[in-house]
């Protein structure tokens, strides 16, 4: 039930997947939405702040996630297309890696001259002791495109998705949304 | 003919005669003893400093004639510093001064009056965001004499009020800001 088994995932990837499917997007609409935020908006500081604090808090789920991913049974792909196959997963990898990318540059943004990120006014990540020249800036555009193509990416991913359901008629996407019955 | 030629090699004499009175001095900021700054309220609460980091320049000065000339200031728009790397990266951006776009500012002076023996109204063309405009400030005259490794050094400073949106720089701030207050601290030192 909680655990992957070669043919099906398991409540707690189920679970981390649309978890993370849900903030991924909702982050980058907060992202888009509070840059444009006029200066005397009441929430012009409150945007920043909690896109802060969930971008944080997604780190750390992103690593159990894939801790998770690394020590689980990874159910067999349903194709019989090697190509296709070789192509799902590639992509599936590729978006740890942006994630993962995009997560740093934001922190990095951040932290750039040594200020700390606050989470939820909970607990204070700290910079590093190390920065860079145009840290900020450069880091801020690789956040800003790493952004747009992991957006890009899973909406591919999720066109894939429906197409084993509608048109190969597989349980591709069934079995990212129930787990199997014992 | 050979009249003209003549004229002409005197006053180019003359020129450079002229030019070697009044000494050229470059701005010091190899030794980091000049600053451009700026100040800007914030909600008009208080007042926020910030700072261009790389800039360089040149300056003509005659203490005798009591006549300067030629103020060049060349500034990277990229090394502003408020010291906050995300309010800096939001200034840097399209928002403000569009660095990428506009990587230079400068300014050039068209004419430097001395009213008294220390202070100067300076008249020129500042180029902020794409935008030139013909600013007048008054300087003040710092002190001027040798320095203690060889050199010989003059300073002023001054200070001008320009509207944001004047140079086409319309984010709003709130009535309180909508001017932003810019600074030259120069030491130059005589070439």
């Amino acid at each position: 039930m909680f655990k992957n088994t070669p043919t099906s995932y398991g409540l707690i990837a189920i679970t981390l997947h649309w978890l993370m499917a849900f903030t991924v997007f909702g982050l980058f609409g907060l992202g888009l939405y509070m840059v444009e935020l006029t200066y005397y908006d009441s929430w012009y500081k409150g945007s920043l702040d909690l896109h802060k604090s969930i971008g944080i808090t997604l780190a750390a789920v992103l690593i159990f996630r894939i801790l998770w991913r690394v020590f689980s049974p990874k159910p067999r792909p349903l194709s019989q297309n090697k190509t296709v196959n070789h192509i799902a997963h590639t992509a599936h990898i590729v978006m740890y890696l942006i994630l993962a990318v995009i997560v740093v540059a934001g922190y990095l943004i951040s932290t750039a001259d040594g200020r700390a990120i606050a989470v939820f006014s909970i607990f204070n990540v700290p910079a590093l002791d190390y920065s860079f020249d145009g840290q900020a800036d450069i880091a801020g555009k690789i956040h800003y495109y790493g952004a747009c193509t992991l957006i890009g990416l899973a909406v591919l991913h999720a066109l894939g998705a429906l197409k084993h359901h509608f048109i190969d008629k597989d349980k591709t996407l069934t079995r990212m949304i129930k787990p199997k019955e014992y | 003919m050979k009249k003209r030629l003549v004229s002409a090699a005197l006053s180019g004499v003359m020129m450079l005669s002229a030019t070697a009175n009044a000494a050229d001095y470059v701005i010091d900021t190899q030794g980091a003893h000049a600053f451009v700054t700026f100040k800007i309220k914030h909600l008009g609460y208080s007042w926020l400093h910030g700072r261009f980091n790389r800039f360089d320049g040149s300056f003509s000065y005659d203490a005798k004639a009591q006549t300067g000339s030629n103020i060049l200031v060349n500034i990277d728009t990229a090394s502003l510093d408020s010291n906050h790397a995300e309010r800096d990266k939001h200034l840097r951006g399209k928002d403000f001064l569009n660095v990428d776009k506009y990587p230079t500012a400068t300014f050039k002076s068209t004419n430097v009056k001395f009213t008294d023996d220390d202070t100067a109204t300076v008249t020129g063309d500042f180029t902020l965001h794409g935008v030139t405009k013909r600013i007048t400030f008054k300087m003040d005259k710092v002190g001027e004499g040798q320095d203690p490794w060889g050199g010989y050094r003059a300073g002023f400073e001054g200070e001008t009020s320009l509207k944001l949106t004047d140079y086409g720089i319309d984010y709003n701030l709130g009535p309180a800001s909508t001017h932003v207050d810019i600074g030259l601290s120069i030491e130059g030192v005589r070439k």
